[in-house]
């Protein structure tokens, strides 16, 4: 044991044999699991969302034929557009995973490139889904029109918001890494926030399938 | 005794070896996930029948197990993150499908 952690002090250790199993990066403060405690809270709370999102998913599969008239799955979704924005968002996942590795390689440039490339795509799919939501109001589908519609912008509502946080936090985190003002181990900040925008594209895949392609 | 201890490696190539994988693999991960998704939407103007549905859903698990694995390197990563993930999953899906099951079962009654 060394003299700093009988002093009560955290060490900052590394194991460079065990580091990526040990979920950490270069430089990482000692913890009790071995582990990064910032990757193990993010694991945590992503295992928390998805209880979120199942329930807002089985809502909708409830609900998902109490509407009246023509103002159905069938009648509202446009698979083409929704095709295009799934596809787009999925590049965004690739463009994330672009952003870390380079931000392991300590290419700060590259990383803030490939960090303002996601956030653009993501951008793109938020605006598709607020074209979307536009088009369903003005056909007479609101919020309060029907249980499926209810549901329906509240479980999309929710991703579309989930998605909005993570651009924000993508152009916060180009402007800090601009700044080289970012806290702890850069690489890791950059991987917990690609997490995040990875659990984002899942949560999508889900929802594109069982909202989307599943005919009511 | 309050002296911080910093030992800093820098070889991260051993680091890269254990799950970051080079550029080209996510790439080509990418464009499968592309495919499947292409896959997905064109079965969607098919007329399958009844296997449309295990198809589609299979597919969606492919999709999401490559994203969860590869992409956030679960596959490579220590266990205790997949354990703390997994449990959220499994647990939101039982606890939903009870629920679902529920509402069927007592659905008219």
């Amino acid at each position: 044991m060394s003299d700093a952690t009988l002093a009560g002090t955290p060490a900052v250790v590394d194991h460079p044999a065990d580091d990526h199993a040990g979920g950490g990066h270069a430089g990482h403060m000692a913890t009790t699991t071995g582990l990064s405690n910032n990757k193990l809270a993010m694991w945590l709370f992503l295992g928390s969302e998805c209880l979120l999102f199942g329930g807002l998913i089985s809502t909708y599969m409830l609900y998902r034929g109490r509407h009246t008239g023509s103002a159905g799955p069938a009648q509202l979704w446009d698979i083409p557009l929704t095709s295009v924005s799934s596809f787009v968002l999925l590049m965004s996942s690739l463009t994330m995973v672009l952003a870390v590795s380079a931000a392991q390689q300590r290419d700060d440039r590259l990383t803030r490139i490939w960090l303002s490339v996601t956030a653009l795509l993501g951008s793109t799919f938020v605006g598709a889904q607020v074209y979307e939501f536009t088009s369903f109001y003005h056909e007479g589908v609101g919020f309060t029109t029907s249980l499926f519609s209810s549901s329906f912008f509240t479980l999309t509502g929710f991703h579309g918001i989930h998605v909005t946080v993570g651009i924000i936090m993508l152009m916060s985190l180009v402007g800090i890494i601009s700044r080289s003002d970012v806290p702890g181990d850069k690489a890791e900040v950059v991987e917990l926030i690609g997490l995040y925008w990875h659990f984002v594209d899942i949560v999508w895949i889900v929802i594109f399938t069982l909202v989307y392609l599943i005919p009511a | 005794m309050t002296t911080t201890e910093h030992v800093d490696h820098t070889d991260h190539a051993a680091h890269d070896e254990g799950g970051h994988k080079p550029n080209s693999f996510y790439i080509k991960v990418a464009a499968a996930l592309a495919f499947i998704t292409g896959i997905e939407v064109a079965l969607y103007y098919l007329d399958l029948g009844s296997w449309y549905l295990p198809i589609l859903l299979v597919l969606m698990l492919i999709k999401f197990l490559t994203v969860v694995s590869l992409f956030m390197h679960l596959k490579y990563d220590n266990k205790m993150f997949a354990m703390l993930f997994y449990s959220g999953l499994i647990l939101a899906i039982l606890v939903y499908v009870a629920a679902l099951m529920t509402f069927r079962f007592f659905d008219g009654s």
